[in-house]
Formats: C-alpha cells, sequence, structure tokens
C-alpha cells in the first residue's frame, strides 16, 4: 500500500510553456555553418549557450541529402547550444532527426497558446457578463398599487409585501417579510411552484391558476414561517416545518 | 389628514430655526395653506400664475409677519390642477431652491396631479398618516409612488428617504382598538418615524384662526410639531404622546 503510494508519488506530470529558439538553416555545408555561427557567437557568446533549440530545415528542404545531421548536432553542442529536435518535419527530415538522435516536433504549440489563451479569455470575461440568475431579487419594500414579476423564475423578496400589492412568479415565490398582498407563483402552469413567507397574511394566493381569495384562508392559515404548495388540485397553506 | 397643518408647522419650525424656507401649496383649486398660515388676505399673484409667467416669483412669495425668512406661494383657486405643468413645476422649484434653505411642497390628497407633481422633484419625503387602515394604505401607495414616479427614481438615484408623521394620535382610542397603534403603523409601512402628533383641539383651534399650531407652545400638537422639526434637523429627542396621559387625583374624582 505505502509502497504503492510512494510509486505515484514518485512522478508528476504538469504542464508547461518553455522558451525555445527556432535555428533556421539556411546551408547544408557544415564548414559554412561552424563559419558563421562562430562569428555570430562571437559577437554574443552567452546568447544561446544551454537554450533549447529547434531546427527549422525547411530553407534546405532540397538538399537535405548534402546535410550531414549527426555533424550539425555535434557541431551545435560544442558551442554550447542544445538542439532539441526538429521543427514541422516532413517525412524526410523526420527521417534524419530520428539519425540525430532528435525529436520531430510536429506540433509547435501554438495550439496549446490558443486554448489557454481561450480559456483565458472566458475567465477575464466571466466578471463582466456575469452568468444572470432567472430569479429576480427584490430588496425594497413592495407597496400597495405596486405589480413585481419574475417571468422565468423565482421572486425573492427581503423586504415587505404591502395589501395591495401584487407578486407573481413563474417560478417559487419567497419573502422574507410580512406577505399582505396578492401572491401568485407558477404562474405559467408550473404546479410544483411553492409560496414561502416569513410572515403569511395575503389577500389572495395562487399556484399555477388554482387560487384562494382571503375569505377563504382561515386563520390558522395565516402566521409566521407559512408555505403554500398545489396538493392535487387543491391548495394546501401550512407552517414550514423545521 | 393634517398635511396642509403639516406643511405650514413645519415651514414656520424651521424658519424658526434659522432656515429660509418657502412653502409652496400645490393644492390648486381648493386653497388652504394660506388660510392656515393666516395670509390669505395678502395673495395677489400665486403658483399657476408663476408657472404661466404672468408673475415674477418675487411677486408672488408672501412673507410670513410672525417669523423671519419664511414665505408663502399659495395655490391658484380659479384654475385645476392640469395648470401644473411638469417644466413650469420644475422650473419654478429650481428658482426657489436657489434662494431658500428648504421648500415645503405642500401635496394634496390623492394620486392626481397635484400630488404627482408635489413629489416628484422632492428630495426628502414626509408622509402624513392617520392611524386608520385607509390611511395608512394610501400612504403605502404613495411611498410606492415616491419609490417608482420621482426624479430620483427616474434617474436611477438612491430611494428618496422617506417618513413618518403620525397626525390626530389618540393613545385613549388605541387602548379601546378603535385606531391602530404606532407599531401596527410602522410595521405596515416599514419606514422611519419622524414624530406622532396628538389629535388635539389647539389643531382646529389654531387654523381658524390663521396660526401654525406650531406657534402654540401651550398644545401638546405644538410641541409635538416641535419636536418633529428638531429631530428632521439632526436632534434627538424621545418621542411623546404616545401614551394615554395619567389623570390626576381630582380629575380622576370629578370623571374628566
Amino acid at each position: 500500500m505505502t509502497a504503492e503510494v510512494r510509486t505515484l508519488a514518485a512522478l508528476e506530470f504538469k504542464g508547461r510553456m518553455i522558451t525555445v529558439t527556432v535555428l533556421r538553416v539556411l546551408e547544408p555545408t557544415l564548414s559554412v555553418l561552424a563559419r558563421d555561427l562562430d562569428r555570430r557567437l562571437a559577437e554574443a557568446p552567452e546568447l544561446l549557450r544551454g537554450l533549447p533549440t529547434l531546427l527549422d530545415l525547411d530553407a534546405v528542404s532540397a538538399s537535405l541529402d548534402s546535410l550531414d545531421i549527426c555533424g550539425l548536432v555535434r557541431l551545435l553542442l560544442e558551442r554550447g547550444i542544445t538542439p532539441i529536435g526538429v521543427r514541422s518535419p516532413s517525412a524526410q527530415m523526420s527521417a534524419l532527426a530520428k539519425k540525430g538522435g532528435l525529436l520531430a516536433i510536429t506540433s509547435d504549440g501554438t495550439d496549446v497558446i490558443r486554448r489557454f489563451a481561450e480559456s483565458k479569455v472566458q475567465m477575464t470575461a466571466a466578471p463582466v457578463t456575469p452568468a444572470k440568475s432567472p430569479a429576480l431579487l427584490i430588496t425594497h419594500p413592495v407597496r400597495s398599487g405596486q405589480q413585481v414579476y419574475a417571468p422565468e423564475g423565482d421572486l425573492i423578496i427581503t423586504s415587505s409585501v404591502s395589501a395591495g400589492a401584487e407578486i407573481l412568479a413563474d417560478g417559487h415565490v419567497h419573502v422574507y417579510g410580512p406577505l399582505r398582498g396578492r401572491v401568485m407563483a407558477g404562474l405559467r402552469g408550473d404546479t410544483s411552484a411553492r409560496i414561502f413567507a416569513l410572515h403569511l397574511d395575503p389577500e389572495l394566493v395562487a399556484i399555477a391558476g388554482n387560487y384562494r381569495i382571503s375569505e377563504y384562508i382561515e386563520d390558522r392559515e395565516r402566521g409566521d414561517n407559512m408555505q403554500v404548495y398545489l396538493h392535487g388540485e387543491s391548495l394546501k397553506i401550512e407552517k414550514i416545518k423545521s | 389628514m393634517g398635511k396642509t397643518t403639516t406643511s405650514a408647522s413645519f415651514a414656520t419650525g424651521l424658519a424658526q430655526a434659522g432656515h429660509r424656507t418657502a412653502v409652496v401649496d400645490f393644492d390648486v383649486g381648493l386653497r388652504n395653506l394660506d388660510l392656515i398660515m393666516g395670509v390669505e388676505r395678502r395673495v395677489v399673484y400665486d403658483f399657476v400664475n408663476v408657472i404661466h409667467g404672468d408673475a415674477s416669483l418675487k411677486q408672488a412669495l408672501i412673507k410670513d409677519k410672525r417669523v423671519d425668512g419664511l414665505y408663502i406661494l399659495p395655490a391658484s383657486q380659479t384654475r385645476d390642477k392640469d395648470a401644473l405643468s411638469h417644466e413650469g413645476v420644475g422650473r419654478v422649484l429650481s428658482e426657489l431652491a436657489a434662494e431658500f434653505d428648504y421648500v415645503i411642497c405642500d401635496s394634496p390628497a390623492g394620486i392626481e396631479r397635484g400630488a404627482l407633481m408635489a413629489a416628484y422633484f422632492a428630495d426628502e419625503a414626509i408622509v402624513v398618516t392617520n392611524p386608520e387602515v385607509s390611511s395608512v394604505r394610501d400612504s403605502d401607495r404613495i411611498l410606492g409612488i415616491l419609490a417608482s414616479k420621482t426624479q430620483r427614481a427616474e434617474r436611477g438615484d438612491s430611494p428618496m428617504p422617506g417618513r413618518l408623521l403620525l397626525t390626530r394620535y389618540a393613545p385613549a382610542r388605541v387602548i379601546k382598538g378603535e385606531m391602530l397603534s404606532v407599531d401596527d403603523v410602522l410595521e405596515i409601512l416599514a419606514i422611519d418615524m419622524l414624530g406622532v402628533i396628538p389629535e388635539s383641539l389647539s389643531v382646529l383651534n389654531a387654523s381658524n384662526a390663521g396660526l401654525p399650531v406650531i406657534l402654540d407652545d401651550d398644545s401638546d400638537a405644538g410641541q409635538a410639531y416641535q419636536d418633529a422639526v428638531a429631530r428632521f434637523l439632526g436632534d434627538e429627542r424621545p418621542h411623546r404622546f404616545m401614551s394615554v396621559p395619567k389623570k390626576g387625583l381630582l380629575e380622576r374624582l370629578l370623571g374628566g
């Protein structure tokens, strides 16, 4: 058991982006390449030291036969440059890379960058247009003569609903305060919609078109912590059991 | 219900505290404010004249003779409320706002044009209510309008601060269950309370005499208005006149 855990912990995969230098080979002749490279390195000896380098052989694709890949690798290593592969190789170049002990790198990572960039765009774009909750939140009192409708979602009111006010929702209705007005949940036929109120003393309650007016709401159906739901075709008004 | 009585007393109280104050009667067609302020015989031009440009604000404003810095802009008795154009009211009020510390708009009852115009340009509302179910219901409706149909609401500014002034309060009738209690009213309206004005004969007497009741230092209603104005200006004062006053021995013996 312990051994297994240790085996797993001995390896770890991590995605990392590293910078590589691309060395475009424009001339197949080693001596010419060596001379040119030496001159470049004389100008900036530390510039390429230890840098992972990809070879781009596109410019010499016509004269690949005369390119001594093993000699080129040796030449680069001697000068502190670390060739790791051949970039976007053709079939012939891949064979050459294999011969020189190099990798044939088909992906240059730009698609990774693109994927990464896209996910970043999503992340940075997120706060600008946050996913809108279908619920409607009202934090001020709903007064007599006012109407509040939450289409396609729940209605949440953290204040009072006065007598003479009307609150409607396609979903559930939650009132964290006294509910004294008219209330309709499941306005477009959702029979599972419910009404919850911290204090229920309504003029009318309705769920999915089934309604009860104040006259038919009994005293025991009024009070604190009440909920209204549809049972078959009859409205049930009862205390929320905790 | 006490709106004009309140406007008169409030304006007077603010002026007494040293603030230049104008009180504007929006009850076009009925004209009560000038009566209660005792200036009805000095009315030459009115609010509608100023809106129409027939008179300047200076010509129409009546200076109160009792309190310095208090001016009254009376309503017209011969026009109807349609004379209150949106632009005209806005222009007159901004002219007043430039010259006065406080402009009190005395709103008529109901939710018709006069009331809507009185409320539209306001920065703050004092809702006058009687402790009766219908009056409280109407106030709730008005609070809804203040929250949705005023310049502040249309501009998307913070909601207009509204405070409650409960008038004609009779604690003895509350105990008998004939009247809503302060707590009942506050629970229904869910706003802050500025004050409670007790039901008092002195209010009627003062109105008939053309004297804002706040100037009657001996009356409970006058003192209650003084408290309310002080609270409005930021003073903290305990609420009074909310319970039945204890009767003295003699009063009890006499059954008074």
